[in-house]
């Protein structure tokens, strides 16, 4: 039996960047805002504290922070002939739990996606014709634009603390940044990291080839800042702990020491920690939602919490997961194309090539989650024909040391034993003396790659658990093709000791290792209730008064990682609610 | 200097939460261990095995010694505690199956799928351990720990390479790649662990380890050789 509570203007379902940035924003308006999140709140004092937050097996291979599959995992499977299985372990990819969820663990990449994703449709048949997109690669335009959301990069930029190099102020072509980004109004509210060994080399080799490195920007600060809300960050100590490990410093910006701190502090909003949000609930004709059923984890009890407006802000899989489990919207299937919850799950690709360098000493213990130097010169740069390669997107190629532990990072050269005196001789040589150079590209939405519920195996609360497939396609091997290409050139300009090239493989995607927690769409963005979940507001189309956060609404994934735009996004949305809906609490546009 | 534990705890949180001064300069990490140092007397940790029975010990000191012999470059693998690691791994909350989805039904599933035995790791240990005695009474004539070293080495390479097959048991395989993960683990896991002893493994290496801040040394050690003290988390604590 459930235990009705009163009802509350607003709750928010998790809280990382998007659940905080709107707890922040609406808790000012004054509206009793609730916040349910899953975990606990750990804290920079006394969790992620020195010593014991340098530890590499707690962190990084127990996964401490990390959602427990225990409780709730996913199935997943290659293509719809297979089978899904569980995915017992998470591994692929890794979703934070607890108060500040991913953000806690992030490496702090934060990029401006441009009108070339958001217009991805438009501007590539404009430029190659329309038989030039394969007919099932599912992309769309967005629906939104640059120039909306550049002040709320900025907004984003400036409260996360991001370091980096402009490369495009208002128009004008800056040295040392990114020149194919988007023009900004303002310079990154720091200045870049400083640059490792291994951003060196490759920044001299692309140069030298012809092309444009910059710093890659990053929420690692710099040096001291407060930001525009009075959050405090300390000066980034290079620790060599940073993806899979919160920080000591306060230099990674996160919710948890940025926005969520400053809500709370207002006395008509409510972080209820350890709830399980396992439904949202509609009215009885579907047209609204009327808030949300949750479990109390330290109790069992469950509860049904009333809201006038409910925001999703949970990781993006499980966003979709409680769009399915609540059954608001029709369920895609990939066999009629009909149906739009699920449809354009997309993730990573990337090759690399790895150096060994006799004479260098990258001392890769030292360095930031942003020590990385990047080239955009394949991806953001709309000059660079892709007819003759013949793929949608792009990649990013980078280089730097970046969080290399000794339990996972061991570079040796092909050839050399697993174990044994030999084993240990080449370890010790190598360890100090490798680096690597790789690509990132997003994945494109292919109609066979998709969310639904699975059909045997069930979580903890007895609900079907989701069900993801997911594989490559063409475009992404002519990706990694032709970044293997240009990767290998500068690869034999470097002339290293000794190498492995970059090789594109044909493969099927793989639960175990990691390779990114870039997991997008399920509930995507549109122009219209007929191509779309949400529109460009992430206002569900079906009902209302439920907005739904985060890269779920992504239509497609870019090279670049996915966290600027969420940010954007949820400060584009928390404007677009105070300003207009709650003076008419209806759909945003028609 | 602090010289209690509550102090020092007091001291590192005043010292390295946020946006104290001393974060742009970072704090002294040898001092801490300077300190942590002199504050202990005597070694007292006991070392022992909670999780592997006798004729294990045995299996598993073989399999550790024979991956990490002793040489110049570092003890041999019972001397860096590289079992008790694995021992204290599985006898512990990892080892019981926290973290891992275990409801059925089970299936093999493909390579792309991952880990789908119905097992711990404690329970898959313990029937891979009884099976590869099997397998080696039968193609070497004696249980594991008394082949010789080449056979070890072929053993060990054949299963690695999937020609092992265990007649009833759970995919050799799957066992060899989490016995070599748990043996890196050891190895080159923080000491506090039970591993990597005297932190010979990071010594090994050049990795420094907990080492508060590097901010300095980003350019005190461009393209230089890095060196300073290795701590561990116990030496800071």
């Amino acid at each position: 039996m459930s235990t009705k509570l009163k009802e509350v203007d607003v709750v928010i379902v998790g809280m990382g960047w998007t659940g905080g940035i709107l707890a922040k924003e609406l808790s000012e308006t004054g509206l009793s805002v609730l916040a349910l999140e899953r975990g606990d709140f750990k804290t920079t004092a006394d969790d992620y504290s020195l010593p014991n937050i340098r530890d590499e097996l707690r962190y990084t291979i127990r996964q401490e922070l990390m959602q427990n599959a225990s409780r709730d995992t996913l199935s997943a499977r290659n293509n719809p002939s297979q089978e899904a299985l569980p995915m017992r372990r998470l591994g692929s990819f890794l979703p934070g739990e607890g108060v500040g969820g991913s953000a806690i663990h992030w490496s702090g990449g934060t990029w401006r996606w441009t009108d070339m994703d958001f217009k991805i449709r438009s501007m590539y048949e404009d430029r190659y014709g329309k038989k030039f997109i394969p007919e099932d690669m599912t992309i769309q335009d967005w629906g939104i634009t640059y120039a909306e959301l550049e002040p709320y990069y900025d907004k984003f930029e400036k409260v996360a603390g991001v370091s980096g190099k402009a490369g495009n102020l208002n128009g004008k072509t800056q040295t040392g940044g990114n020149p194919f980004e988007g023009s900004r109004k303002n310079e990154y509210p720091l200045p870049p990291l400083k640059t490792i060994l291994s951003a060196k080399i490759f920044e001299e080799v692309a140069s030298n080839q012809g092309y444009h490195p910059f710093p890659r920007p990053s929420a690692n600060a710099s040096q001291a800042y407060t930001n525009p809300d009075g959050a405090n960050f300390g000066a980034c100590q290079y620790c060599g702990y940073c993806q899979r490990f919160g920080c000591e410093s306060n230099a990674k910006g996160g919710p948890q020491m940025t926005v969520i701190p400053i809500a709370m502090k207002k006395p008509n909003f409510e972080l209820r920690l350890n709830t399980w949000v396992t439904k949202i609930n509609k009215d009885s004709n579907g047209k609204k939602v009327t808030g949300v059923t949750y479990t109390n984890l330290k109790t069992g009890e469950e509860f049904i919490q009333p809201a006038a407006l409910v925001l999703m802000c949970a990781f993006a899989f499980n966003n979709v997961h409680l769009m399915l489990l609540s059954k608001i919207g029709t369920p895609y299937d990939p066999v009629t194309g009909k149906g739009l919850i699920g449809k354009n799950y997309a993730y990573d690709t990337g090759v690399g090539a790895e150096m060994f360098f006799e004479d260098k000493h990258f001392n890769p213990f030292i360095n930031a989650g942003g020590t990385n130097t990047v080239i955009d010169d394949f991806h953001a740069n709309w000059n660079f024909d892709r007819s003759a390669p013949g793929f949608v997107g792009g990649y990013i190629i980078s280089a730097g040391h970046n969080t290399n532990l000794p339990i996972g990072y061991r570079p040796v050269p092909k050839g050399t034993p697993m174990w044994g005196s030999k084993w240990k001789e080449e370890t010790a040589k190598w360890y100090q003396t490798a680096m690597g150079i790789s690509t990132r590209s997003g994945v494109l939405p292919h109609r066979h790659n998709y969310y639904d519920l699975d059909p045997t195996y069930k979580n903890a609360f007895g609900q079907p658990l989701m069900r993801l497939t997911f594989d490559y396609h063409e475009n992404e091997l002519k990706m990694d093709t032709h970044g293997a290409g240009i990767i290998n050139q500068m690869v034999k300009a470097l002339n290293p000791t000794k190498f492995s090239n970059a090789v594109a493989t044909k493969r099927s995607w793989n639960t175990v290792p990691y390779q990114s927690t870039h997991s997008t769409g399920g509930t995507i963005m549109g122009t219209s209730p007929a191509n779309s979940v949400v529109n460009k507001y992430q206002q569900s189309w079906d009902c209302p008064n439920l907005f739904i956060l985060g890269a779920s609404v992504f239509v497609h994934n870019s090279a670049y990682q996915p966290t600027g735009l969420v940010g954007a996004l949820a400060y584009w949305t928390a404007d677009a609610i105070k300003n207009k809906y709650l003076k008419n609490p209806d759909i945003l546009i028609s | 200097m602090p010289n209690s534990t509550n102090d020092r705890r007091g001291f590192l949180k005043g010292a390295l939460v946020g946006t104290s001064v001393a974060m742009t300069t970072g704090v002294s990490t040898q001092a801490l261990a300077a300190d942590k140092a002199q504050a202990m007397t005597s070694n007292t940790d006991s070392q022992g095995y909670i999780f592997f029975n006798l004729e294990e010990q045995e299996w598993i000191e073989r399999l550790v010694n024979h991956m990490i012999p002793a040489d110049k470059l570092s003890p041999k693998g019972t001397d860096l505690g590289v079992h008790f690691y694995i021992d204290r791994a599985l006898a512990g909350g990892w080892g019981k199956g926290d973290r891992l989805y275990q409801s059925g039904p089970w299936k093999k599933g493909l390579s792309t799928q991952g880990y789908q035995l119905p097992l711990t790791p404690a329970n898959l240990y313990k029937v891979s351990i009884e099976q590869s005695n099997l397998f080696c009474q039968k193609k070497y004539g004696n249980k594991f720990s008394k082949i010789t070293t080449a056979q070890t080495e072929e053993f060990l390479l054949d299963l690695k390479d999937g020609k092992v097959s265990f007649p009833d048991g759970p995919p050799a395989q799957v066992f060899f790649s989490m016995l070599y993960q748990n043996v890196m683990e050891g190895m080159f896991s923080d000491p506090i662990y039970g591993g990597n002893k005297d932190k010979a493994a990071w010594k090994m290496i050049g990795f420094p380890g907990a080492v508060a801040t590097h901010a300095q040394n980003v350019e005190k050690y461009f393209n230089k050789p890095y060196k300073a003290p290795i701590f561990g988390i116990g030496d800071l604590s």
